[in-house]
């Protein structure tokens, strides 16, 4: 017990630190962290579900139009979409590391590792952004504004350059902003989730008896991460 | 090694699973290693099995994140049942939606040519 070094948090009725934040309609620590995992797994569950609309219009489109896909695929710079990849992986690297410190009741690792998430979700984001602006700017939208400028056509290969323009070239981007933007919006998400854990690790809220938001946030960042490591290749290496 | 004392004093108290460094950094090996697969055999022209390999790749990159990052191996077993049951209907979801639409987008096109009036 002498390794969980908190001594000031323990209450005048001599509670365990921890059971600060049992609710009171759970019998016990246990019994809390066991439900919320529960409870975490079946909305995971559910996100899962929540992304799959977008990949059977993407499943769909691509079956009948896979010349158009192929096309489109070459205003993407794979080169970005690795890069995220990479960045996405080092944020869950960290988000894992971030578990491991509060349930080691290790403060300040805690506070760097939640730290160093919410910094890549925001490069992760910061490529994001130039991905899209570059874009908008060309001209690539969705739907029927998608016009593409002269300029980012005689930026392709020589023998994409050949071939037409697809009327349908919009079809293509509408999912693929569908799919990146609710992906952003999720790590827009997981990055404010991060916010409210710098703030509460600072506190001092987490022990090794209780770190269940850190846990459940990290759970639901590598979602995101495993999101991404379908729309990487899907998206960009077509 | 007093870390380690740590963990295994901590996880049978509070039944949870300490992820060692160890783990955590192979398993960031291993994705990033895969993710620099995905890529070089995207450039190898397999025509209709780059798809799968792609998803082949991905499909185990989810795994590692799902059984390390997500502790999934060291967890009671329904919550790995809830991840791989939604898993599996978004997979038949796709599949009987994209086979559908295969099986049936040729005849709607080769009606569409019927009825549509000759051009000039």
């Amino acid at each position: 017990m002498s390794d969980h070094a908190h001594g000031h948090a323990a209450t005048a009725a001599g509670r365990p630190p921890e059971e600060r934040f049992l609710a009171h309609h759970f019998p016990n620590m246990e019994a809390q962290l066991e439900t919320s995992k529960l409870g975490l797994w079946l909305f995971l569950g559910s996100e899962v579900l929540f992304f799959s609309g977008l990949f059977v219009a993407y499943g769909v489109y691509r079956a009948n139009h896979y010349a158009l896909f192929h096309y489109a695929h070459h205003f993407l710079d794979w080169r970005m979409g690795a890069l995220n990849t990479v960045v996405l992986v080092g944020s869950s690297v960290s988000a894992a590391w971030s578990v491991r410190c509060a349930q080691l009741g290790q403060r300040r690792g805690l506070r760097i590792s939640l730290l160093l998430t919410l910094l890549l979700a925001g490069v992760f984001l910061v490529v994001k952004y130039f991905e899209y602006s570059h874009k908008l700017h060309s001209g690539i939208a969705w739907g029927a504004a998608c016009k593409p400028s002269a300029e980012i056509l005689a930026s392709l290969p020589p023998a994409v350059q050949a071939l037409p323009v697809p009327k349908d070239l919009g079809t293509f981007f509408s999912i693929y902003y569908l799919m990146t933007g609710l992906h952003g919006i999720h790590v827009l998400v997981g990055m404010g989730l991060y916010v409210w854990l710098i703030r509460r690790a600072g506190r001092g809220d987490f022990v090794p008896g209780y770190y269940v938001p850190v846990d459940s946030v990290a759970l639901y960042w590598h979602l995101v991460d495993m999101i991404w490591i379908f729309l990487f290749p899907l998206l960009y290496l077509i | 090694m007093t870390e380690h004392s740590h963990a295994s004093a901590a996880a049978p108290e509070h039944g949870t699973h300490v992820m060692p460094p160890s783990v955590l950094l192979g398993t960031a090996a291993a994705l990033m290693a895969l993710t620099v697969l995905t890529v070089v055999t995207s450039r190898v022209d397999l025509g209709e099995w780059n798809v799968v390999l792609a998803l082949a790749i991905a499909c185990t990159k989810a795994a590692l994140v799902a059984l390390f990052f997500m502790h999934l191996k060291y967890e009671n077993r329904f919550q790995l049942v809830v991840l791989a049951s939604a898993a599996l209907f978004a997979a038949l979801f796709v599949a009987f939606v994209v086979f559908d639409t295969v099986q049936y987008q040729p005849d709607i096109r080769a009606a569409e040519t019927q009825a549509a009036p000759k051009g000039p």
